[in-house]
């Protein structure tokens, strides 16, 4: 195939995942702003840096972190090249550049959901509206989901999609993390003790495993435990660990299909030995800012590589 | 000197002839409309909108915000062509796309036709279109226009005219199989109750007509590629459509390059040579070495591989010489002068503003011509005469006077009318008809019937896209 479809397939994929990573933070975010208006500024604050995207909002509203001026500017801002809006559009247009590779529903499922946000974030979303939004925004992105793992061959289109995948969401995983980190320091909450309750279900929310989390753990609520849990537990689909295990399975099943080494399965392979095949203990006892920092350049990496290997660009 | 048959005022109407009993084509179709429910197929014609959107069925019209994509009308009602009137039509566009091809390559070799004087010399040296670069080479299998469609117009029973060649990349073909694929799903009974010849094999009779034309330097089985210049054209749906249903690669420029003395273009394990490159971008995009330096749509050096006869762009460079519509009237004096035959499809009677004579004539009859730009297209910068405002024709006439040569005029033809569904019932709307022309060593092929575009606005005679028109499923009867 070709590496301009290869990349359009994994763009498209990246940004996808991208838009439904957003509507939860936006999700998690628009909960707190609601139970607790004391912090709302700083907890918006928190999801545009976790989304990347503080820098471009402070540049268009300064440090006004209102609600409604958040929510806009993440969800349909057109002047925001990251807003659900544009980002979705970016994934449709990757989509028309890949058309041939893919199937008919799958394509027809991405168009969709580019027409029905296109027609939901026309005006600004009133507030009592949000969740409805939100929902149909993951809903779309279900459907894409649904359709792509049905209808597509098992080929190297599907792998480099796959790819595409699970590397935005390791990423996402990855800067919820980091933003949050200093919540799960030991010096804060110490082990046992237990963390501000709204605090930590944000971050499980924000990941859509505030139930999963209890229905592993039960009741009891630890930094340590919700730190594995996201980085290491791997039947979780948004741990680090299982989207590590994702990417190696696609980079493999490359690997064979191509017959060629490439140094993106090496590094895929390392990032896997030498980061997460470690207990939770040992990732604290060498700091999680370190450990999270040092993770998100060799995810990064990785992604150049995987450009560089299958020739998306030139 | 040129005479205009006189127009009719009244139209042939190809369901009801002159307003009369349903013409017999119609017959089977008719019945059925006369039984059915108009609020069903009012939800049809809804139904089929959405169909387009979600399958992306759009154009963007350029200049505008690229967010803007359109949808081109489509109506319900086929436009139906008894198999006798289809069997006199296939011959005549057999007949000129032949002589089409002979055309260019003695334009490009010998150039006998100049000799003998059918076509001034002028004509062809200071034209655009001619591309002195071909002169000599030989395209892979002979072939020149791979495609083309022609554009034809009815004007009475038996009355048809070609109204324009189209040899370089002409588009619409994937409205012509999405219109059938729509017909299909809505009204499946009707292809049950009425024997309609297949259209849906175009793109395997493309793919087997592309891969006859592979150059010599092919070995194996002939790699087709399609060339876009990507996803902001306006006929970019119709590029990704015939690739992903041909099984070819869809390739843009910058996907390209020359190795080894082969265009190859980039994969995810390295540069694959293509055999077969069907491009939908013009000849001054091919080749930035050797055309337009600017040019970020084709390919660097792809000109040096195509005279080596390492790969065969279809179609040929230089082909819109063919097309041009200065040459248009000259179109009886080529099919004659290369197939020995007289033309089996008439042209419309064209006035030469570049000749002081014609001119006078068309001055003197301008409120009742259709005048066009030699070089335009898309039904942009035309007057027609009786639909003009006298301020509109007075306008035209300065422009006319001040440049003269690039205009050619003809008279308003009364095209025939199809009726179109609306809410009020079965209303006449003027079409015309552009059929699809595969051409290879192995011979000629025209998918039965074509795009039939039609002018969704009552009276107006205009069915471009572009300007408002929409199109219609053509069905070809079986015998």
């Amino acid at each position: 195939m070709l590496g301009k479809t290869a990349g359009s397939l994994y763009w498209m994929a990246r940004y996808l995942e991208r838009s439904e990573n957003n509507a939860r933070l936006i999700d998690a975010g628009f909960r707190i702003a609601l139970t607790r208006s004391s912090t709302a500024r700083s907890e918006w604050r928190s999801v545009l840096v976790t989304a990347g995207q503080d820098f471009a909002f402070r540049q268009a509203h300064g440090e006004d972190y209102i609600s409604q001026r958040v929510v806009d500017f993440l969800l349909r801002d057109p002047a925001n090249p990251s807003s659900i809006l544009s980002v979705v559009k970016r994934a449709r247009d990757n989509a028309r550049t890949a058309r041939t590779y893919m199937t008919r529903e799958v394509w027809e499922a991405v168009n969709t959901s580019w027409m029905t946000l296109g027609a939901l974030l026309k005006r600004q979303v009133r507030e009592d509206d949000l969740p409805d939004v939100l929902a149909a925004i993951r809903r779309q992105s279900a459907q894409v989901g649904g359709t792509f793992s049905g209808t597509m061959l098992r080929n190297d289109g599907y792998n480099f999609a796959r790819l595409g995948t699970f590397l935005e969401r390791a990423d996402n995983t990855a800067r919820i993390l980091d933003v949050k980190y200093y919540l799960l320091l030991p010096s804060v909450a110490h082990i046992g003790s237990s963390i501000d309750n709204v605090q930590w279900e944000t971050i499980l929310r924000s990941v859509s495993a505030h139930r999963a989390y209890h229905w592993l753990y039960g009741t009891e609520i630890s930094a340590l435990k919700i730190a594995e849990f996201l980085i290491l537990y791997k039947q979780m689909p948004r741990s680090l660990a299982f989207c590590c295990d994702q990417m190696n399975d696609n980079l493999g099943l490359l690997q064979r299909s191509y017959g060629e080494e490439a140094e993106a399965v090496r590094m895929g392979t390392a990032i896997s030995r030498d980061r997460l095949s470690r207990p939770i203990a040992s990732i604290f006892d060498g700091g999680l800012h370190e450990f999270i920092t040092d993770f998100l350049r060799a995810n990064a990496a990785l992604a150049r590589q995987i450009e560089r290997d299958y020739r998306f660009v030139e | 000197m040129l005479r205009g048959k006189g127009w009719r005022i009244h139209f042939f109407d190809e369901m009801t002839g002159q307003g009369g009993e349903v013409r017999s084509p119609y017959r089977e179709y008719s019945d059925w409309f006369g039984r059915e429910d108009t609020a069903r197929i009012q939800r049809k014609t809804q139904q089929a909108e959405a169909f387009f959107r979600t399958t992306g069925i759009t154009f963007n019209v350029y200049g505008e915000d690229e967010a803007d994509e359109r949808l081109i009308p489509f109506d319900v009602v086929p436009r139906i062509i008894a198999a006798s009137e289809w069997r006199r039509l296939s011959r005549g566009i057999e007949q000129r796309v032949r002589a089409l091809n002979a055309f260019l390559h003695d334009i490009y070799h010998r150039q006998e036709i100049l000799r003998a004087g059918r076509v001034p010399v002028e004509l062809i040296s200071r034209n655009e279109a001619f591309l002195p670069m071909m002169m000599g080479m030989d395209p892979p299998g002979g072939v020149y226009t791979h495609i083309s469609g022609i554009d034809i117009v009815r004007t009475g029973a038996d009355e048809y005219y070609v109204l324009e060649d189209n040899a370089r990349t002409p588009s619409g073909v994937s409205y012509m199989l999405e219109n059938r694929e729509t017909m299909l799903q809505m009204f499946p009974e009707l292809f049950a109750k009425i024997s309609v010849r297949e259209v849906g094999d175009y793109p395997l009779n493309l793919l087997k007509s592309l891969a006859a034309c592979a150059p010599p330097a092919c070995n194996g089985t002939p790699t087709v590629a399609v060339l876009t210049p990507g996803i902001h054209n306006s006929a970019y749906f119709e590029h990704s459509f015939l690739a992903d249903q041909m099984g070819a690669e869809l390739v843009e420029g910058h996907d390209l390059r020359v190795v080894d003395g082969r265009v190859a273009m980039r994969t995810t394990q390295g540069y694959t040579p293509i055999d077969v490159l069907y491009r939908r971008v013009d000849d001054d995009f091919l080749d930035p070495l050797n055309f337009r330096p600017d040019s970020v749509l084709g390919v660097p050096g792809i000109w040096d591989v195509y005279r080596a006869g390492a790969i065969t762009i279809a179609n040929a460079p230089g082909t819109g010489i063919a097309d041009d519509k200065a040459l248009y009237s000259y179109m009886p004096d080529i099919i004659e002068f290369y197939t020995g035959e007289k033309a089996l499809l008439p042209n419309v009677p064209t006035w030469r503003c570049s000749e002081p004579e014609h001119l006078r004539e068309v001055l003197d009859r301008l409120p009742e011509l259709v005048v066009k730009e030699v070089h335009g297209s898309g039904g942009y910068g035309m007057l027609v005469g009786p639909a003009a405002s006298k301020k509109e024709i007075a306008a035209f006439r300065a422009k006319l006077e001040a440049n003269p040569r690039n205009y050619i005029a003809q008279p308003t033809l009364s095209l025939s009318t199809v009726p179109i569904f609306t809410k009020a019932g079965l209303a006449p709307r003027h079409v015309d008809l552009r059929p699809f022309v595969l051409m290879s060593p192995q011979g000629i092929k025209i998918t039965p019937g074509g795009l039939t575009r039609v002018a969704m606005r009552k009276g107006s005679l205009v069915v471009n896209s572009s300007q408002g028109g929409g199109t219609k499923d053509t069905w070809v009867l079986e015998d």
